[in-house]
């Protein structure tokens, strides 16, 4: 807009020129890696067998996406970690509400929460199965029950971590406990949930992940694990691969999400 | 009496906590009238803002009574404008989003109250701010915007606890000088409590010194200077108040 100094102007160059260095890094370190990995495959010095290789990976999963087996299985895996995740962070979101309204409620169960957060959820795993069953219904609870308990817990201390002094503030206007908790309480801790969602979506994978393991008939669990079973390790390697891609793609969405909020707020 | 706005009767309060009682306030007894300016002025820790809580109604006394047009307070009244140290302005809203955040409270703002809002902040030099985020402003235009908020609802009496002190100097006896001009010629009734004598002195008709906690009223200062904080501040008996209060507090810090 203005005109920029020849300063300024060398100033951003080298600024886009860092930035560029970074993401050439970033997908470097990616292409070395594979590549190695496919020389030192081909050349023997890995066992592809026991260790796979990118181009066997690609074949596994070539022939799994022709089969369409491979979109059964993201399909499940996907449709289990979205409908845990969202069911546990609105479960979580809503407790956390409930714990901040009743501040008795929440010095009553506060010893329960400890115990709770503490426990590895995944531990509940077998009971599960034998009160839900094995089957999708169980590896969904899984799922929320491992995001529940660490969203209700970020997002509490976020509604706890109100300025005491606003809700005066808004108390001197007359307004109400709602209103203090839709006015300032929520709004002041949308920062906090959405951190608490981003760990949230982890911990539904977890929980998703290890269900499957468990139990299941189809998902990228089960393809793990039957790729472990018959030692078709390009089969576990190249689910592993296309769990990560899934993992870091929900997580990114939650991410961008979380950056136009900031845009938004801080605007600064 | 008859035409005090707001009313201190004796009285008591105290906070409990498991460690122990605080007794904060013994016997206190003070009337603000229609369109006076009151400065209270204490040690911190004396209770002052004990006291503004209990004239916003977000604290019941233990004893005695605090009336307002001599009804007792039982909630945050209608028309009252309360003011923090901090601004608190909410960081998620725009300067403007914030100053109608008291009428909100009370449901939609009119059409009316609107514009007036509008021309309040146009007043307070924010007009251009209206739709910024608080996170862009400097710590006056803030603590401007705050008084936006508190003058929005169209408060009878404002209580002020210690709004300038999180400014710089100059900020604040410039900020003085607008509040002042912004209640002139209202019969609102304004409590401001501080520990700066001069802004006590530059802004207040009457100042009330108080004691060391439980607060009582130790002395009371008729003000009669005239005109702006800024024009106050410049005369001569300015002095003359300002080491008589100043003694009186210098007395009881021993
Ligand atoms: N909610 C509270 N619970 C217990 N003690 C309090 C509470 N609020 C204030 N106090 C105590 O009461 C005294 C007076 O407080 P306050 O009215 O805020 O004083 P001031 O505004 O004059 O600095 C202080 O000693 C403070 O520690
Ligand atoms: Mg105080």
């Amino acid at each position: 807009m203005y005109n920029e100094s020849a300063a300024q102007k060398k100033y951003l160059a080298g600024l886009r020129h860092k930035k560029w260095g970074i993401t050439a890094a970033r997908w470097g370190i990616l292409v070395v890696f594979l590549l190695l990995w496919e020389a030192l495959a081909r050349l023997g010095v890995i066992d592809a067998f026991l260790l796979s290789s990118p181009s066997r990976m690609a074949g596994a999963l070539w022939t799994l996406a022709r089969t369409g087996e491979l979109w059964l299985h993201v399909g499940v895996t996907l449709w289990e970690t979205i409908v845990g995740f969202v069911v546990g962070s609105v479960l979580g979101i809503a407790l956390a509400v409930a714990l901040w309204w009743s501040d008795t409620l929440c010095r009553i169960l506060d010893p329960y929460l400890v115990v709770l957060n503490a426990l590895p959820k995944i531990a509940l795993g077998p009971v599960l199965i034998v009160w839900i069953g094995s089957g999708m219904p169980a590896i969904i609870v899984m799922s929320l029950l491992v995001s529940v308990i660490v969203t209700m817990v970020t997002v509490l201390g976020g509604f706890l971590g109100t300025e005491p002094e606003k809700l005066t503030l808004l108390r001197s206007f007359g307004a109400s406990k709602l209103q203090c908790f839709t006015m300032v309480v929520f709004p002041g801790a949308l920062p906090t949930t959405v951190s608490a969602l981003k760990l949230g979506i982890g911990m539904s994978w977890v929980g998703v992940i290890v269900g499957e393991f468990l139990v299941s008939r189809a998902g990228l669990g089960y393809l793990i694990v039957y790729g472990g079973q018959v030692f078709k390790l390009d089969l576990v390697m190249a689910g592993t691969a296309v769990l990560c891609v899934l993992a870091a793609l929900m997580y990114l969405g939650v991410a961008y999400c979380e950056k136009r909020l900031r845009a938004r707020r801080a605007h600064a | 009496m008859e035409d005090a706005l707001l009313v201190f009767d004796r009285v008591c309060m105290r906070y409990h906590q498991e460690s122990g009682e605080t007794a904060v306030l013994e016997d206190f007894s003070l009337s603000v009238r229609r369109g006076e300016f009151v400065a209270l002025l204490g040690p911190s820790g004396c209770g002052k803002s004990t006291v503004l809580s209990l004239a916003a109604g977000l604290l019941r006394p233990d004893a005695g009574r605090v009336l307002l047009r001599g009804q007792p307070i039982q909630s945050p009244p209608a028309h009252m404008g309360y003011m923090l140290q901090r601004d608190h302005l909410f960081d998620w809203l725009t300067v403007r989003d914030n100053a109608l955040v008291g009428l909100r409270v009370r449901g939609k703002p009119d059409a009316g109250q609107l514009a007036r809002v509008d021309a309040l902040l146009e007043s307070c030099g924010l007009a251009e701010f209206a739709h910024a985020f608080p996170g862009q402003l400097s710590g006056g235009m803030r603590q401007r915007a705050a008084l936006v908020r508190t003058l929005a609802v169209e408060p009878d009496f404002l209580l002020l606890d210690e709004p300038f002190s999180a400014l710089d100097s100059q900020t604040r006896i410039q900020l003085a000088d607008e509040i002042k001009q912004a209640l002139a010629g209202s019969d609102r009734a304004t409590i401001l409590v501080t520990h700066d004598v001069s802004e006590a002195i530059s802004m207040a008709d009457r100042v009330v010194v108080l004691t060391h906690r439980p607060a009582r009223i130790r002395s009371v200062h008729r003000i009669a200077l005239e005109g702006s904080p800024m024009q106050r501040r410049r005369d001569a008996q300015f002095r003359d108040y300002f080491d008589r209060i100043w003694k009186e507090l210098d007395v009881h810090v021993q």
